[in-house]
């Protein structure tokens, strides 16, 4: 399967990266402060740190994007925090210092992110600084800890404490990654939170668990371990993939065979496109999750479909100009092409009951949200089409603006003036 | 599985006896109950969360992770009583005779896993930190035994109880799976070393990434059936245009599978020629419906506009990342092996293998189904054409593969058109 995977594809703002700035610089230094500490210090169990970092750095080398464009490595994290919370080795005891589990860390990080450099893949800082910190704050609380005997010795008390680590550390690291993209996409944070813990947990747990194992095993079982346990992780790894994979295959697929519309005359070049992007956004603005988000997608995208059933194309595709009854017929019929595909209910749904405004006469249920969305952004399209004229996005909204008494949604139409017009 | 054939209970009575003849031949000295138990348990959990791998009902779980741990912890026969639990999975599905196949498989596969394991030195009880790196090899060369007599058990029911003159399809046991397995494998080694310091608690832990791992397969799986079904649906849209070629993309889509499977492709590649069964002619869109349902001969300029139709599919399909090879096939769909196809008039070898399957279950389709212009052939008629073309028009060897498969398997051609009106057509506006 090649790699090319889900990305939000939103309008374009002007985006102030300095959380990328921070996130970056601060981890740099955590680096050049760590490894100065370790080498004035002395590294303590070399084997282990080789051992450990070439773990991390293979599970970099092997870093997976999951969907919404999230880059996760969960074999370098687990062997990350393994390091950080181990306790004793076979027959050595102690563990390795703060700085110097830092140190390994970052050191194998960076290894393992100079293959995708060479090939040409970019790297992503801001990513990689959040994985540092999220260890650095397991290395830093955990030792000190273990190193006061507050811990004590058995599995049952230390196994909590571990735990309790791990998953605030996992949460510090959700925080940073949702404040990033608040500030990258314009999503609010609590929505952004929420997405990030959604698709963060079956890799926080796996990560979390196989981390506690790798501690506890090497134990018992020393560095082997550390290879032993290489093997059962991939597999996990291995599932996430290509779940992930299959998923961003599927919303290319969608994106793509939208385009017949397109092919067949049916509506200018572009179109789905635009009303997807232009309604993602939108969405966006109005604070829907991520899932939500998709399905807004999927149903932008094929939002005209319906007019397959047409013998003959609408001119110029415009359904804007067509009368409301044929808009419904269309309508109708794309939901019920995209009901025979079983598993995209809600989008046939949303579909279906794009032609209607958002104020029914008959005090029917309004329209879903993502229908008054598509609605208005096919219809901003229509009016504009691939222009980038300012005057005419203007006057677009002032023409939906003046329907907003039953036809559209007024909320929608003011986020849809705020991304058009402001830029 | 559907009735059995006698050697087919032959081989399921001989498997389960076997399985017995080790569980009560023994020696029950020296097992941890406890011990047992609590892999048992795990055992269950494993089998009852299993995941149905293809329609006859081949289903894949973890119980490698807890019969090798009890490799390791209990020896052969232990490891042998543990497999008794696949029986009680609590998963619908497998009947009586599958269930007792299931475990006397297992039930063998581990008690050879055991007795391997002892060949190679390794020592059986909880490992300690001395046991290591030791243990290892031979518990590597267990698992390799455990997966390969399990991989074999299966490989023979499924052949003895393949359906009358099916293909001898993979059905999904390709190396993979089996990777996978030896993959959750390992996990018992771990179960097996945490033991000593984490006690009846470590297969908690350990379940924990396996269950991730299962839930990423099974969204795997679903996400796969979303995506087909999906692509399916909008196959069907596009061909409401020109509703003679109703259930056309399907029907190439399955022949071109046939083909595919009856010359031995690898299971990714039938996968990647069915989705371009399923998409080879979207890009007819792109000609004018009066042009594709015309009754008569075509003008030079609406031939051309047909002969188009390749690479207008092309335009739509090539933003699909996965369909690399499928594109070639949708793109030379038309193209005949003397040279003399559309769009690029290649012949032979420098055609594409998918096109040049796809040509010859196109081909058969278009035959066998109404058109605007005649009615359907009947099957033999159209073999015996696709024959009559073989070396001009079509790759003999895949004209041989595709009768042979349907020769075996049937073919289900389409109802006769206007027979019922189309699905929905919006005259004018």
């Amino acid at each position: 399967m090649a790699g090319r995977w889900y990305e939000p594809r939103g309008f374009p703002r002007p985006a102030p990266d300095s959380g990328h700035w921070i996130l970056a610089t601060f981890a740099g230094l955590l680096l050049v402060w760590s490894v100065a500490q370790t080498a004035v210090g002395g590294v303590h169990g070399v084997h282990a740190a080789l051992a450990f970092g070439a773990l991390i750095a293979f599970g970099e080398l092997l870093r997976l994007n999951l969907p919404g464009n999230r880059e996760a490595a969960p074999i370098a994290t687990a062997g990350a925090m393994a390091y950080a919370l181990l306790l004793r080795t076979g027959d050595s005891p102690a563990g390795p210092a703060p700085a110097q589990v830092i140190a390994v860390t970052a050191v194998a990080m960076t290894v393992g992110a100079l293959p995708h450099l060479a090939v040409g893949r970019p790297a992503r800082l801001t990513a990689m600084a959040t994985r540092l910190l999220a260890v650095a704050f397991v290395a830093a609380t955990f030792r000190p800890l273990a190193n006061a005997g507050l811990i004590g010795g058995r599995w049952w008390s230390e196994l909590p404490v571990m735990l309790g680590l791990i998953i605030l550390a996992r949460l510090l690291e959700s925080v940073l990654t949702a404040l990033v993209r608040t500030d990258e996409l314009g999503t609010r944070f609590g929505v952004a939170l929420g997405d990030e813990l959604r698709v963060q947990w079956p890799v926080v747990a796996a990560t979390g668990a196989s981390a506690l194992l790798i501690a506890f095993a090497a134990e018992v079982m020393g560095l082997a371990a550390v290879a032993v346990f290489a093997a059962p992780l991939l597999v996990t790894q291995v599932a996430l993939r290509r779940y992930a994979g299959i998923r961003a295959t599927y919303l290319q697929t969608v994106r793509a065979l939208a385009r017949v519309t397109e092919i067949g005359g049916y509506v200018e070049t572009g179109h789905s496109a635009r009303v997807s992007r232009l309604a993602v956004a939108i969405g966006r603005e109005l604070g829907m999750a991520e899932a939500e988000l998709l399905e807004l997608e999927y149903a932008a995208l094929m939002h005209d479909i319906g007019q397959l059933s047409l013998r003959d194309p609408v001119p110029g595709g415009a359904t804007v100009l067509v009368a409301r009854e044929e808009q419904r017929r269309i309508a109708e019929y794309g939901a019920e092409v995209i009901q025979q595909a079983r598993v995209l209910d809600t989008v046939a749904d949303i579909v279906r009951r794009q032609s209607d405004p958002c104020r029914p006469a008959d005090r029917s249920q309004p329209p879903p949200l993502s229908s008054r969305i598509i609605r208005a952004a096919n219809a901003y399209d229509d009016l504009v089409g691939s222009s980038a004229d300012p005057a005419r996005a203007a006057e677009a909204v002032e023409r939906l603006r003046l329907d907003t008494a039953s036809e559209y949604d007024p909320p929608v139409v003011e986020a849809l003036s705020r991304l058009v017009i402001a830029v | 599985m559907g009735k059995l054939s006698r050697i087919a209970w032959l081989y399921i009575g001989a498997v389960v006896v076997a399985a017995a003849i080790v569980l009560a031949a023994g020696p029950f000295t020296g097992l941890d109950w406890t011990q047992i138990g609590v892999l048992c348990l795990l055992l269950v959990v494993c089998e009852s969360s299993a995941t149905l791998l293809n329609r006859r009902g081949l289903a894949w779980s973890a119980n490698t992770m807890a019969s090798l741990a009890a490799v390791v912890l209990c020896g052969p026969v232990g490891a042998a009583i543990v497999s008794c639990g696949t029986l009680l999975g609590v998963r619908r599905g497998p009947n009586v005779a599958q269930r007792m196949f299931n475990t006397g498989m297992y039930v063998l596969s581990a008690y050879l896993a055991g007795r391997t394991y002892l060949a190679f030195g390794g020592p059986v009880g909880t490992p300690g930190p001395s046991s290591f790196p030791g243990i290892i090899g031979p518990f590597a060369a267990a698992a390799v035994v455990h997966v390969a007599v399990n991989f074999m058990l299966l490989h023979g029911v499924f052949w003895l109880t393949r359906e009358q003159g099916a293909a001898v399809g993979r059905d999904g046991l390709d190396l993979k799976l089996w990777l996978t397995d030896l993959g959750y494998g390992a996990f018992g080694v771990l179960i097996a070393a945490l033991w000593s310091v984490l006690g009846p608690f470590t297969p908690v832990l350990v379940l924990i990434p396996v269950v991730v791992a299962r839930w990423a397969v099974a969204q795997f799986a679903a996400q796969q059936r979303a995506y087909e079904a999906t692509v399916s649906a909008l196959c069907q849209a596009v061909e409401t245009k020109d509703f003679y070629t109703r259930g056309h993309s399907e029907r190439v889509s399955r022949g071109a599978v046939m083909i595919a499977t009856e010359i031995g492709m690898r299971p990714e590649r039938v996968g990647a020629i069915r989705y371009a069964g399923m998409l080879h002619d979207v890009g007819k869109l792109g000609v004018p419906t009066s042009v594709l349902q015309k009754r008569t001969s075509l003008t030079d300029d609406e031939y051309a506009a047909v002969q188009l139709h390749p690479m207008r599919g092309l335009d739509i399909v090539r933003e699909i990342g996965f369909l690399d090879e499928a594109l070639a096939g949708i793109m030379h769909h038309h193209e005949r092996i003397d040279g003399r196809g559309y769009p690029m008039g290649l012949a032979g070898d420098e055609i594409p293998e998918f096109a040049r399957v796809l040509a010859v279950a196109d081909a058969f389709d278009a035959m066998t189904s109404d058109r605007s212009y005649r009615g359907a052939r009947p099957v033999p008629e159209a073999i015996a054409e696709l024959r009559k073309w073989a070396g001009k028009q079509f790759d003999p060897a895949f004209v041989d593969a595709f009768v042979t498969a349907i020769e075996r398997d049937g073919w289900t051609a389409p109802e006769p058109a206007g027979t019922e009106e189309p699905l929905r057509i919006i005259e004018s506006l």
